[in-house]
């Protein structure tokens, strides 16, 4: 399995450390109440299918990745850095 | 009081020279990690080039010559190796000193790009890893900066403390391209 860094390129999965699914980046705000934060700190869907994590690119540049994958096909569809998909959802 | 004297990172462990190909350690001058304030990245590039003769460097890339670089170091990171910074930077980045943190090593002579691909997995044919390129990436399982300085010549980084496992892995990988011929 390759992932292609928006730094850096195509690269070995070994550079790379999977640090969990993308829901991580949506922090329910301190009074969204006991469901919500359930959901944000427990609770994970498990597709057979497209799914987004996030992976830490732990012995190259040390950027936080989104990267979109398929977990039937194997297939890596998107990577983009965790910077820009926050800073986007906080300009929006 | 004890007399303490200040030891290179690989003192006792280089140079060495295996077939045609050496390692040796480089003395780099002062370490200085430069990470861009948001929005500040292109002052800082002019910056860089006022007060230190070099812009700033895209990533995977190098630039500078040798006693003074700018070297791409990872996610909003830039490594300014040979001359201490200039205070006029820490306008529009943070400046840290790293000069202690790092073995920085040189690997010269035919087959120094053998050597080096027993050991990290990116691609350095010529066509894809040229003078000026740089890689943050993995030298067998350490977090490395390799950057090509010429045709024959790569300057590799590990943290300080993996400084003997750096030579033992070059040392080896050296042998093993050498006993091919």
């Amino acid at each position: 399995m390759r992932i292609t860094c928006p730094n850096c390129g195509d690269r070995d999965r070994r550079e790379f450390y999977y640090t969990g699914a993308a829901t991580f980046l949506d922090r329910p705000a301190p009074d969204a109440g006991g469901a919500a934060w359930d959901d944000y700190l427990h609770n994970r869907d498990n597709p057979a299918g497209v799914t987004r994590d996030l992976w830490y690119h732990e012995t190259g540049c040390a950027a936080w990745l989104v990267v979109t994958r398929n977990t039937l096909t194997h297939e890596v569809l998107k990577t983009e850095l965790a910077a820009d998909v926050k800073g986007q959802r906080n300009a929006g | 009081m004890v007399d303490l004297s200040a030891n290179s990172p690989c003192a006792g462990l280089l140079p060495l020279t295996i077939g045609s190909v050496t390692l040796s350690e480089a003395t780099p001058g002062t370490l200085t990690s430069i990470a861009p304030y948001n929005g500040q990245d292109k002052a800082l590039s002019a910056a860089l080039k006022s007060l230190h003769g070099m812009a700033a460097p895209a990533p995977n890339r190098a630039t500078g010559k040798e006693g003074a670089r700018a070297i791409w170091f990872g996610q909003r990171m830039i490594l300014l190796q040979g001359p201490p910074p200039d205070p006029g930077l820490a306008k529009h980045a943070a400046l840290t000193d790293q000069s202690d943190a790092w073995a920085v090593v040189r690997l010269e002579g035919a087959g120094a790009a053998d050597t080096l691909a027993r050991l990290t997995p990116i691609d350095l044919r010529d066509s894809q890893f040229k003078r000026g390129h740089t890689a943050r990436t993995e030298l067998r399982h350490m977090m490395s900066g390799i950057t090509r300085l010429g045709p024959n010549s790569y300057q590799i980084m590990v943290f300080r403390g993996f400084a003997q496992t750096l030579v033992h892995d070059l040392k080896t990988a050296m042998q093993g391209v050498a006993a091919r011929g």
